[in-house]
C-alpha cells in the first residue's frame, strides 16, 4: 500500500519536474530551432521542425565577426568576477567572522542597490563613463559589471563564511595559527566549494548581462549580448539570423553550466547536510 | 608546569556583566572542573583564560606569567571543542600534527608525536581517514590527539562529551580522568553535568550568574555545600528541600535532605507519603513522593524496596545529615 503510494507520488514529481524543465527551456529551445531555419520560415508563424539548414550561421559569421565579441565577453565576465572575489572574499571575511551592529545593515543596503531600476543611474554612469573616458573599453564594462554584481557575491561569499563554525577557526588560533595561515590552511579549503560556486554564478551573471553592455559599449569593447542586439536593425528583424546568433552566445556559457551544473549544486546546497 | 592565577577577572558583553569579577587559583597538575547551569559563564571563564575572548577587566597569569594580553597560542594552553572542531579537509595524520607543523617542528618529529599520540588513543588504524568518516567517539579522540602533541601547560576541555551517547559518555569519561593520570597534567573542565563534575574532578568550581558559589573536592562540596545553590546543585538526585514549620523547628528558614538520607519504611516513621513516579534502576530505586505537609520529595531505596505508584509510605530523615540554611540561603554550621 505504502509502496504503491510512493510510486504514483514519483511518477507525478517526474512528470512535473519535467513540464516544469520544458517550460523554463523551451525559449532555448525555440532559439535553436529557428536558427536552424531559413528567414522564410522563421517568420512564417510556429513551427517546431525546420529545415535543418546552417545557412544564417553561415551568414552571421560571415558578416559580422564574431571571435571579438566572444573574447569581450571572456574577458568582462571573468575578469568582473575575479575583481569582484578580491574585493568581496575580504569583505564577507569580516562580516562573518567579526560582525558588527551594523553589519546587518551594511548588508541588506548593499542588497537594496540591486532593487533599484539600473535605468535610475543611466544617465548619470554615462555621463561618468564618458568623462573617464570609459565609454566602449573592456575595462570599463569589466569595472561596471564588477559592481553591479558585487552585492550579490557578497552576500553569497558571507552565506558560505557563515556556514563554517567559527570553533573550527578558534581551534586553529589555539594550535598556533596566524591570521594568514588561518585563511590558507583552514579557511580557503573549507570555503573553497562555495567559492567555485560563486564563481560560477557571478561569470554566468555577467555574460548574460545586457543593459549596460549594450548601453555602454558600440564596437570595441562590445560582448555577444550586443552582438545578438545588433542583429534586429532598422533594416527589419532577421528571426533566423538573430536566433543564429543567440545560439552562438548562449552557447559557452550553456556548456560551461552544464559541465560545472555539480558544482553549482553543491556550492547552492552547501551546508544543506553535514 | 601548569598554575593557572585568575585575579579579578571580569567580562562585560554590551550591557551584560556575564563575569562580574572571579579570583582563583588553579594547582599545577589539578584536575579543575567548572561546573554550573546554562549561562552560568563557565564556558566565558574558560575561553578567557584560552585567550579566545578578552578580559574586560582582572589579570590571568599562568605559571607567574601574566598572559592578560597574550595571544591564545602564546599561552601554551590546548583546547578541546564541544563540536570537536576538527579541520573537516584533512586527514586524522594531519589534524593531529597541525599546532606542530604551526610550530615549525620538522617533519620527521612531527611524524613521531602524531604516531605516538595515535597510539595512546587508539586511532593508529584511523589516521588516514577523513574525520567525516570516524564516528562521534574517534572524533573526540582525534581532538584530544590535537592537544596533547602540543606538550600544553594545561587542556582546556569545553563540555567535550555533550555531543556524545550515554554509553560513549561514560568511556571516555574514564579515559580522559586516565589521561590525566598519565600525564599529570593541569586540565580545566567546563560541564553542565555534575555527574562528570563528581567523577572526574580533584577540585570543583561551582558558578552560578558569573560568581563562584563554591571551590572544594567534589566530597566536600557533597557534605558541606556553603549555600542553597551549591546543595541544590551538587548531588544526583537533587537535595530535597524543606520549609515551615519542619525547618523552624530545627531552627533554620530551609532543612535540606538528599534523598538517601531518608529513611524508608512501610511500617512507621516521621513523614508519611504517597508514591507517585517509582523508578526502578535494578541497584536503586528512586521514589518521588508526595508527602503530606510537605510536598514533593525525592527519596533512594535499595533495589529491593518494592513501592509503586499510589503506595503509602514512611520516611524518617537522618536528621545528622540535615543540611539547615538561613534566610539568606547560606548554611548554618552547628
Amino acid at each position: 500500500m505504502a509502496r504503491s503510494v510512493t510510486t504514483k507520488h514519483k511518477v507525478i514529481a517526474t512528470i512535473a519536474a519535467w513540464v516544469v524543465a520544458l517550460i523554463i527551456f523551451f525559449p532555448i529551445l525555440y532559439t535553436i530551432i529557428t536558427s536552424l531555419k531559413t528567414e522564410p520560415e522563421a517568420i512564417a508563424g510556429f513551427n517546431l521542425i525546420p529545415s535543418f539548414t546552417l545557412e544564417s550561421y553561415i551568414t552571421v559569421q560571415t558578416q559580422r565577426d564574431y571571435f571579438t565579441p566572444f573574447m569581450n565577453s571572456v574577458i568582462i565576465s571573468v575578469g568582473s568576477t575575479i575583481l569582484a572575489l578580491i574585493v568581496a572574499i575580504p569583505a564577507a571575511w569580516a562580516m562573518a567572522f567579526s560582525p558588527t551592529k551594523r553589519t546587518k545593515g551594511i548588508l541588506m543596503w548593499m542588497l537594496s542597490t540591486k532593487m533599484m531600476p539600473a535605468v535610475a543611474v543611466l544617465v548619470p554612469i554615462y555621463l561618468l563613463f564618458r568623462d573617464f573616458g570609459l565609454l566602449d573599453s573592456r575595462i570599463g564594462l569589466t569595472v561596471m559589471l564588477m559592481l553591479i554584481n558585487l552585492p550579490i557575491v557578497v552576500w553569497m561569499l558571507y552565506t558560505y563564511f557563515r556556514e563554517i563554525p567559527g570553533e573550527i577557526l578558534e581551534a586553529a588560533r589555539m594550535d598556533g595559527a596566524g591570521l594568514w595561515q588561518e585563511i590558507v590552511h583552514v579557511l580557503t579549503p573549507m570555503a573553497v566549494p562555495g567559492i567555485a560556486s560563486t564563481l560560477l554564478l557571478n561569470i554566468i551573471l555577467a555574460w548574460n548581462e545586457s543593459f549596460w553592455t549594450i548601453r555602454l559599449s558600440t564596437t570595441n569593447a562590445a560582448p555577444l549580448t550586443a552582438f545578438i542586439a545588433s542583429f534586429s536593425s532598422p533594416q527589419g528583424l532577421f528571426w533566423a539570423k538573430l536566433s543564429a546568433a543567440s545560439t552562438m552566445a548562449i552557447a559557452p556559457i550553456l556548456i560551461l553550466g552544464w559541465f560545472s551544473q555539480k558544482q553549482l549544486v553543491r556550492g547552492l546546497t552547501f551546508g544543506a547536510v553535514k | 608546569m601548569g598554575s593557572i592565577t585568575l585575579n579579578k577577572v571580569s567580562k562585560v558583553f554590551g550591557e551584560a556583566n556575564v563575569i562580574p569579577s572571579i579570583d582563583l587559583e588553579i594547582n599545577n597538575g589539578e584536575f579543575v572542573v567548572f561546573v554550573g547551569p546554562s549561562g552560568c559563564g563557565k564556558s566565558t571563564l574558560l575561553r578567557l583564560i584560552a585567550g579566545l575572548e578578552d578580559v574586560s577587566g582582572g589579570q590571568i597569569m599562568i605559571d607567574g606569567k601574566d598572559v592578560t594580553q597574550a595571544a591564545p597560542a602564546a599561552r601554551g594552553l590546548a583546547m578541546v571543542f564541544q563540536s570537536y572542531a576538527l579541520y573537516p579537509h584533512m586527514s586524522v595524520r594531519k589534524n593531529i600534527a597541525f599546532p606542530l607543523k604551526m610550530a615549525k617542528m620538522d617533519q620527521s618529529a612531527i611524524d613521531k608525536k602524531v604516531e605516538a599520540a595515535a597510539k595512546v588513543l587508539n586511532l593508529t588504524d584511523y589516521l588516514e581517514r577523513k574525520p567525516s568518516q570516524l564516528s562521534g567517539g574517534q572524533r573526540q579522540r582525534v581532538a584530544i590527539g590535537r592537544a596533547i602533541v602540543r606538550e600544553p601547560s594545561a587542556f582546556l576541555f569545553d563540555e567535550p562529551l555533550s555531543n556524545l551517547d550515554a554509553a560513549l559518555r561514560g568511556t571516555m569519561r574514564l579515559e580522559i580522568s586516565d589521561l590525566h593520570n598519565q600525564l599529570k597534567t593541569t586540565m580545566i573542565y567546563v560541564t553542565h553535568d555534575q555527574v562528570e563534575a563528581m567523577t572526574m574532578a580533584d577540585k570543583i568550581v561551582v558558578l552560578n550568574r558569573g560568581n563562584i558559589e563554591q571551590v572544594g573536592s567534589p566530597l566536600d562540596l557533597y557534605k558541606n555545600p556553603r549555600n542553597l545553590f551549591v546543595a541544590g546543585f551538587i548531588g544526583s538526585p537533587h537535595m530535597n528541600f524543606v520549609d515551615g514549620a519542619y525547618a523552624q523547628s530545627k531552627n533554620a528558614k530551609m532543612a535540606g535532605i538528599r534523598p538517601e538520607h531518608l529513611g524508608l519504611s512501610k511500617d512507621s516513621g516521621l513523614w508519611t507519603g504517597t508514591v507517585k513516579v517509582a523508578e526502578h534502576l535494578g541497584a536503586d530505586t528512586f521514589l518521588h513522593l508526595d508527602v503530606d505537609g510537605i510536598g514533593p520529595v525525592t527519596a533512594r531505596a535499595g533495589g529491593e524496596f518494592g513501592a509503586h505508584h499510589g503506595d503509602r509510605v514512611y520516611l524518617t530523615p537522618d536528621e545528622s545529615k540535615l543540611h539547615r540554611f538561613d534566610d539568606k540561603g547560606l548554611t548554618i554550621r552547628a
